[in-house]
């Protein structure tokens, strides 16, 4: 029987996976992409919270599309900032971005 | 004819702007609309006198200007014996001063110049005779010292002109500060700033150490306008000016405010006798005071400056010992003869080429004949020789401090008269007569012709208020009762003999040289020297200003820099020394910012588990 720590446990795995990618990769892409691990992660825990215990409302779910959405919009704007980014300074090495520093 | 009172200050008003905007390019049309608009006034208020004359009522009306709860200020119209009479005065002298300054100024560059100013000079002191309202004195009063600002500081490129301006304004400006701290009392006490209302107040008040206080501080303005001890600083340098100036401001009208705003607020000072010994004592110590640093001057128009301090002393002496009438009537009759005499030495200037040292003229009365007889005139009138105007105000004022009891200040009045006669025929000895030192030649008759016409003022209008006339002057400004006019055969002989002495005596030291003051001033150096200088008030004051006041403005100074701006100027550089630390830990890396997000979260949440476990463990339970 799958219970809802199954899937909290599955989202948090996902979500430490996704922090990860996000701290440690130094190409902008690959930190994208940590973070839309960690988004995923959080809509499985709004779909599963809302599975679970308002069985009978689709709050999460709606949730849940909401955050997709505006995930597929920050990935468009994400990307064009990266590629404008190359364009600029020929690398999106996050290391060597670092203009806001002191 | 009354009705049309609201006219008189309008018309000078009227002539400034007209002159300003439009006319100051053309010199003889600017003084014609100046003078245009003054003999207007002129006969507006010789209708009004003469319909006051034949009804003796007095009549107010009045505009509203600030009109809101709990205040009402308003801009009016009060006439009765005392402004009908200032109407009629200024309106006249300035009239002949206007014409006169057409010869005095024809060369000047400003001459349009000279005429607005002189016509807004004219609007503001008429404002102020005709105020019904202490508010609306207040603000012509101020006026009035504007005009008197820019008067003195006519030839502004000299700069002594400019300081003499600069100081005239601060010292009555002083004096100024207290007039309004008693009109605000008044109003703070009584509601309005009406006087006919403020007379009622009065007199159903019976605090009389708050009217004694609020007396003295509106005293304090006139001390400051009409230049007595120790505000009288400011008049000698005001000489400055252009001579028909000092005539008109500084002799005839302006400080004579002064005398006319305590006699308009006569009812203020009626019900406080202490008010009223502080006038008189300030005045009778004035009178004397001035007269002894004229003996001194060599400067023409200082002299008549000093003389006229003096002569403002006898009108507060007058006012102070009860004598409403005496002081007004000696307002009235010094402002025709000093007039006359500043005119006349405005003339002997412009005849010996702008020289004012006596001792650089002598001889004139050869030279300049008419000037000489009018000038004579206007010193016998000032001396108070029977039967010019003079004498009867001066009698007047003398009678008025005997009556009252006054023994002290009658003695100093008449040590004051005989003061008078002498400063001022050593003038005329020195100046007029004996051999001549200088070049001279007999003015124009536009200067010569308002001299005539003032000499004959100065003879007969004393004559209003003698026993010659009845009903006369008493009967029409009056405090009270009436006054009937008569003469005290005693007082009157007593004043001609020590005029006489006094004349006498400047004849033998200065006409004659038969005696000589040398050897006098040569034993009391210390007290000839001390007069020479004037008591030494402009050190004196210097001193306060530049040692006293400094020393404590500074300390102010030191407080505001170092310890004010030191708490202020301290936290901005703390906080800018801190920012410089703290922001070396910026590296500018997003991952970096983003472990530092994580970790804090992670903190905040450990903490949250331990201070407050129940929450923490009600969340663990929802799972």
């Amino acid at each position: 029987m799958i219970t809802l720590t199954h899937y909290l446990v599955l989202a948090a795995v996902l979500f430490g996976i996704g922090l990860f990618g996000a701290l440690t990769k130094r190409n902008a892409i690959g930190i994208f992409m940590g973070i839309e691990l960690m988004l995923n992660a959080v809509n499985l825990n709004l779909v599963a919270f809302s599975r679970f215990i308002t069985p009978q409302v689709l709050v999460g779910q709606t949730f849940a599309v909401f955050t997709i959405v505006v995930a597929a919009a920050e990935i468009a704007v994400g990307l064009a900032i990266a590629i404008t980014l190359y364009r600029e300074r020929s690398t999106i090495n996050a290391d060597e971005l670092d203009l806001m520093k002191w | 004819m009354i009705q049309y009172a609201w006219l008189i200050p309008l018309l000078p008003l009227a002539a400034f702007a007209v002159i300003i905007f439009f006319t100051g390019r053309n010199r003889l049309l600017s003084a014609g609309v100046a003078i245009a608009a003054m003999v207007l006034s002129t006969m507006i208020s010789t209708g009004i006198l003469l319909e006051y004359l034949a009804n003796p009522i007095p009549v107010e009306y009045a505009l509203k200007w600030i009109d809101i709860t709990n205040l009402t200020v308003e801009m009016g119209v009060l006439i009765d014996g005392i402004s009908v009479m200032m109407l009629f005065v200024v309106t006249f002298i300035a009239t002949l001063i206007f014409i006169y300054s057409l010869g005095y100024m024809h060369d000047d560059p400003g001459f349009s110049r000279f005429f607005a100013y002189l016509s807004l000079f004219t609007f503001a002191m008429l404002g102020l005779v005709l105020a019904n309202d202490f508010l609306q004195m207040f603000v012509f009063w101020e006026l009035v010292g504007l005009a008197s600002y820019l008067l003195i500081g006519f030839w502004f490129a000299k700069p002594a002109a400019a300081q003499a301006a600069t100081r005239a304004f601060v010292v009555t400006r002083f004096g100024d500060f207290f007039l309004l701290l008693a009109i605000l009392t008044l109003f703070a006490i009584f509601g309005t700033f009406n006087f006919d209302e403020l007379a009622e107040g009065i007199a159903g008040y019976s605090n009389a150490a708050v009217l004694t206080v609020v007396a003295i501080l509106v005293f304090l303005g006139p001390v400051g306008k009409s230049a007595q001890f120790p505000m009288h600083v400011w008049l000698p340098d005001a000489m400055e000016g252009p001579t028909p100036v000092s005539a008109l401001i500084h002799a005839a009208t302006m400080v004579a405010a002064g005398v006319y705003l305590v006699a308009r607020t006569y009812f203020l000072f009626a019900a406080s006798p202490v008010g009223l010994e502080v006038v008189a004592y300030i005045g009778g110590f004035t009178l004397v005071f001035a007269s002894t640093i004229a003996f001194t001057q060599f400067d023409i128009k200082k002299i008549l400056a000093y003389s006229t301090i003096s002569q403002l002393g006898y009108m507060f002496l007058g006012l102070g010992v009860g004598g409403f009438t005496a002081g007004t009537f000696h307002l009235m009759t010094h402002a025709f003869f000093k007039a006359l005499l500043f005119l006349g030495s405005g003339s002997v200037i412009i005849g010996l080429h702008h020289k004012q040292d006596i001792r650089e003229m002598g001889g004139l009365y050869k030279k300049m004949p008419i000037t000489t007889i009018t000038f004579l005139v206007g010193a016998l009138a000032i001396a108070g020789i029977y039967p010019l105007s003079g004498f009867w105000s001066k009698d007047a004022i003398l009678a008025a401090t005997l009556e009252s009891g006054h023994v002290v200040l009658y003695g100093t009045a008449v040590i004051g008269a005989f003061m008078t006669a002498f400063y001022m025929f050593r003038l005329f000895f020195i100046a007029f007569m004996g051999e001549p030192r200088s070049e001279a030649h007999e003015t124009s008759p536009s200067m010569t012709v308002p001299l005539v016409i003032l000499g004959l003022f100065s003879i007969f209008v004393g004559l209003v208020g003698s026993p010659l006339v009845h009903d006369g002057f008493g009967h029409f400004i009056f405090y009270g009762e009436p006054v009937a006019e008569h003469l005290d055969p005693g007082i009157a002989l007593t004043s001609n003999l020590v005029a006489l002495m006094g004349i006498a005596a400047a004849w033998l030291i200065y006409g004659v040289k038969v005696l000589s003051l040398e050897p006098f001033a040569r034993t009391f150096q210390a007290i000839y020297n001390l007069v020479l200088n004037k008591y030494y008030f402009d050190e004196i004051y210097a001193f306060l200003g530049n040692r006293v006041v400094e020393g404590i403005s500074s300390a102010f100074h030191w407080h505001d820099k170092y310890i004010v701006d030191g708490v202020v100027h301290g936290v901005a550089n703390l906080t800018n020394w801190t920012g410089a630390k703290l922001r070396f830990h910026e590296t500018g890396l997003l991952q970096t910012y983003a472990l530092v997000i994580l970790s804090s979260v992670a903190v905040l949440v450990l903490l949250l588990a331990v201070l407050n476990p129940p929450l923490v463990l009600k969340l663990g339970g929802a799972l």
